[in-house]
Order: structure tokens, then sequence, then C-alpha cells
């Protein structure tokens, strides 16, 4: 599990003077799902396009299952959708397997095996242009799982997608990393990365502001408190808890970094204060949260030029 | 580079557009190298004029099918094939059908030999196919004008075979080529033809008054398609049955020469960029 199967080492990329990777340094480990986290126009996809060689670093380094990015032998072991389904559309999406599938010498069981784990198997004879963006996604997919990769990396696999799209292709990407390969996922969506990652590398403005585990991520549990008088309240809590941080909320609550197990403690010592508790709950930061946190200043730091030059 | 030629012939092979301009050259190749000749060659014979019935028929015999294949190449057929080649490169920018044949593990070199190699195949078959429907045609109208069928000898069907192979697989490497470049199937197909049938033609035109330009102009792709086509016998633009495109301005051994070094020069540049630059 700990062995890492993709490095990056300062991987820059610029294009004239704007750089849109900048000395990113990530890792990715054997059988973990990591997911690469970061807003529109963040660097996610001009990354994933380095590790398979479709670009060339500017400067930096990267090695994928121990090769170097877009070598054949290294393509062969990984599985890529990256910016979208890219097919042949008079071709059914069968067809356009077959073919991918002779560039790759592989036979028609790969094909069929591939349309049926993406669910396609049925519709394989249609052409690709007559199918739904959740259908070609899903194409996308299978042409990924030509090969048996040890790893797949899927750029945005749920853009634009239903909610009921995006349902399934979660359980899809679920599925793929139970089967034991480890999953490079890029997204925009935090809720997805929350619910399928066991790690995440943040990236905005072309840098990679952190990677770590999302439950660290997220960090320690804090209490929300509503009660009056307010200051009392926050009086008698400093006091239970000690020099812990107590805030008010805009909306005249308190947040207070303590976990769950306080909540009788200081429930307690309110009511025998003569405080009146309306409310208190543990409230986790949500991803959204802290990637907000995290995004907020180097994104504002791009121009409307930059962000249409990505 | 066998195996991307196999994938790259399944998708040629089920693309309409294939097909499209497959018929579309046997037929226009069947309407102006049989039917007007003959039409004009009843004409001739109505209003007595023996000596351009006796031209028209020696174009519409069965010894004249090598050059009589090869006469609208330059110029019709070659636009046909440079709108397919730089269709099948350009396209695989625009549906970027590139990337996901890149991420899939052949080399970019691989890949592209694989795409020229398949492309040479369907425009072999369009050859093979135009050597036999021009035979037919010949032999029906021999039929309808009650002349003996005699049959041209293999060594000139080589060498109208050979020559037609010659410059198809030329404009292919160049359409190919604009492809890449211009990374896009619609500005390709149009620069792809507006080089083809204007610019070498407005040149040609100019450098009748400039004579450092003919030297130049006579070294471009089409100046050499055309005077292959001339050596092997085609009758020029000026001439009875004459198509557009043939000429006579280089001699067959330096036309051909000439189109072999462009045909490298294509697949070299095509090479060098699909290998060099970011997908």
């Amino acid at each position: 599990m700990n062995e890492p199967i993709v490095v990056t080492d300062g991987l820059t990329k610029r294009y004239g003077r704007h750089a849109a990777v900048d000395a990113v340094s990530l890792t990715v480990r054997r059988g973990e799902i990591y997911g690469f986290l970061g807003p529109n126009g963040a660097g996610k996809t001009t990354t994933l396009r380095m590790l398979v060689g479709l670009i060339r670093p500017t400067s930096g380094s990267a090695r994928v299952l121990g090769g170097r990015p877009g070598d054949p032998a290294v393509l062969r072991r990984i599985g890529a959708l990256i910016e979208g389904p890219g097919f042949y559309p008079y071709l059914s999406g069968r067809d356009n397997l077959r073919v991918l599938a002779r560039y790759n010498r592989l036979d028609g069981t790969a094909v069929e095996q591939a349309l049926e784990q993406v669910d396609l198997s049925a519709r394989g004879g249609d052409p690709f242009k007559s199918y739904s963006l959740g259908m070609k996604q899903r194409l996308g997919v299978a042409a990924a799982l030509l090969g048996d990769p040890d790893l797949l990396i899927l750029d945005e696999p749920t853009n634009g997608l239903d909610p009921n799209g995006m349902a399934d292709m979660r359980e899809l990407v679920s599925r793929l990393a139970a089967s034991g390969r480890t999953v490079l996922l890029s997204s925009h969506l935090l809720g997805e990365v929350q619910q399928a990652c066991d790690r995440v590398g943040v990236i905005a403005g072309g840098r990679l502001l952190t990677e770590s585990t999302v439950a660290d991520l997220r960090g320690a549990s804090s209490l929300f408190v509503r009660a009056e008088p307010v200051a009392d309240a926050e009086r008698v809590i400093s006091s239970v808890l000690g020099p812990v941080e107590v805030h008010r909320t805009g909306d005249d609550g308190l947040q207070v970094a303590a976990g769950p197990a306080r909540n009788p403690e200081l429930v307690r010592a309110m009511v025998q204060a003569g405080i009146e508790v309306h409310e208190i709950r543990s409230a986790e930061r949500s991803l959204e949260e802290v990637f907000f946190e995290m995004t907020a200043e180097p994104a504002a730091t791009h121009t409307p030029e930059e962000e249409m030059a990505r | 580079m066998i195996a991307s030629m196999r994938a790259e012939l399944l998708r040629l092979r089920k693309w309409p557009a294939t097909w499209v301009i497959i018929g579309i050259w046997l037929t226009l190749n069947v309407m102006f190298g049989y039917v007007f000749d003959y039409l004009n060659y009843r004409e001739a014979v109505g209003g007595g004029d023996r000596r351009i019935a006796d031209a028209l028929l020696g174009q519409l015999s069965l010894v004249g099918v090598p050059s009589t294949m090869v006469a609208g190449l330059p110029m019709f057929g070659g636009a046909l094939v440079v709108i397919l080649a730089a269709l099948a490169t350009g396209s695989g920018y625009g549906w970027s059908t590139w990337r996901t044949v890149f991420t899939q593990g052949p080399r970019r070199l691989s890949a592209l030999g694989g795409t020229l190699l398949a492309l040479g195949v369907v425009v072999a078959t369009v050859a093979t196919l135009t050597l036999v429907t021009d035979l037919a045609a010949s032999a029906i109208v021999m039929g309808a004008t009650s002349q003996d069928l005699v049959w041209p000898g293999l060594g000139a069907l080589a060498e109208g075979l050979g020559g037609a192979l010659l410059i198809v697989a030329t404009w292919t490497a160049g359409g190919a080529l604009i492809g890449i470049v211009a990374r896009s199937p619609a500005l390709s197909v149009g620069l792809g033809l507006v080089w083809l049938l204007v610019v070498e033609n407005l040149l040609r035109g100019v450098a009748t008054l400039l004579g450092p330009l003919e030297a130049v102009t006579n070294l471009l792709p089409g100046s050499a398609a055309g005077s292959l086509a001339g050596a092997i016998g085609a009758p020029t633009a000026i001439e009875t049955g004459g198509a557009p495109g043939v000429l006579t301005v280089l001699s067959g051994t330096q036309a051909i020469a000439l189109l072999v070094a462009y045909l490298v020069a294509f697949v070299v540049l095509a090479s060098l960029l699909m290998t060099r630059r970011d997908a």
C-alpha cells in the first residue's frame, strides 16, 4: 500500500510567462484512491497530461510505475481518461474500443470485458455520437480499462453529468478501486473526493497547496453552541474548558474548538449558570470549507486573461 | 506499426467519408475519362472531324487506359486524396482521438506510421479500382464503337498503375501533413485544396511571364504529378481530350525523382511534428 507508484518532483509546465503547473511534487501510493482536487483551471489536467506523456514538462521530473511518463511500456499499465472522452463519432462504442484494442494488440475479449465493466454491453453497437454524456464518459473509462491497467488516471470523470450519471460514475470508480487498482482521480467536486478518496492533493493556481488524508485535511472537529446571553455562555465555556478557542459566529452562535465528548459537561455548566441553551452540536469542517480557505487566495491572484489561457 | 495500421484500417473502412471520396473519384474518373470523351467522339464522327475523332478514340481505347487512368490524378484525384488524408489526420485533433490513441501506449511514430500505411492501403486500392473500372469502361466503349479489343501490354499497365500510385501516395502524404500542421480537419482540407487547385495554377499562370518564377513553379508537387501523367502519355489540357493539371514541363524521370523527394519530405515532416509536439 505504501509503495509509491506516481512520484513527481518540482513538476512545472510553463506557457510563455504563465506557469500552468508550478513545482508540483506529489506521491500516489499503490492501491489508494488519490483525489486531485482543485478549481477549474488550477492545473489538474495539465499535470495529468504530463503524467501520461501527452505534454512534456518545462522542468521537474515525474516517475510513473517506475518509468518515464509516456514510455510505451508504462502506458500499457496505465488506463487514462483525460479531458473527456475522445472517440470516432461515426463508429459504435464497441468498434471504437476495437480500434483502440488493435492499437494495443489486444483481442476482442478485452473489448467485451471493458464494455461489461461499464455497463455498456447492450448499447455497444450504437454509434458513439448517439450516446448521452454519461455513456460517453463510461466508454472513456472502458477505453482506460483496456489491457487491465494497474493505474487508472481519471480526469474529472463526473464532469457535466446529471446526478444519476454522477452516482453511476462514483459507483464505478469505487468498484474499480475495490478490485485493487490504484486510482488517481481529479475533480473540482469536493463531495465526490470526500466520499471516494483515501488521500487528496489540493492544487490551485498551478501550485500543490497540500497533500494529506481527507480526515487530516478536515482537521479536528469543533462544537457549535447557541445560548443566551451569549457573553455569559462564552465566559462559562472558557472557564470550563480552559484556554481553548471560542469564537462568535456571525449569527450569535459560538464556535468552540472541542470534541463532542465535552458536550454534557458544557451543557451542565451553562444550565447551572442560568444560561438558556438553545442548541449544541458537533460541527465538523467539511472539505468544502477547508478547500475554500486554502484556494481562495491563490486562485484570486490570476487575471481573467490567465484563466482564459489555461 | 502493423498493429497501428490494422487499427486505422478498421476505422477508415467503417468511415463513410472514405467510401464517399472513393465513390466520387471513380464516378468522376469514368465521367471525364470515358463518358464525355465518348460523347465528344460521337459528335466528332457526326461532324466528320476525323482527326479529333481518332485522337479521342485513342484515349478511349484499351491501349490508352494507362494514360487515361493517370490523366485525372494530378488535379482532381489529387484533390480528393488530399481531402481524405487531411480529414484522416486532422479530425484526430478535433475528435481528440490522437490523444486517446497516444494514452493507449503505441509510440507516436508507430501510430502515425500505421495511419500513413493504412491510408496507403486505401489509395492503393483506389488506384487498382481505377485501373479495373477504366479497363471495363474502355472495353464497353470499344464494343459500342465496334473496335477490336487490343489489350495494353503488362509493361504499359504497370507504368500506369505505378505512376498512379506514386501520384496519389505523394498527395496523400501531403494531405496527412497538412492535417497534422493545421490540427483541424476543416482548415487543413481548405488549405490543401487552395494549394492544389488555386496556388499552383496561379503560379503557373504568372510564371509564363516571369522566367525565374517558372523554374520554381516547375518544382512544385503539382508540376511533378502533372509531368508524370504527361510522361505516361496523358494529353495536356490544351490537347484534344486533355485533362487540367497534366503537363510536360519535366521528364518522366525528373518527375518521379521529385515526387519521391516530396513523398519522403512530407512523411519526415509529419513524423517530426507528431513526435516533437505536445499533444
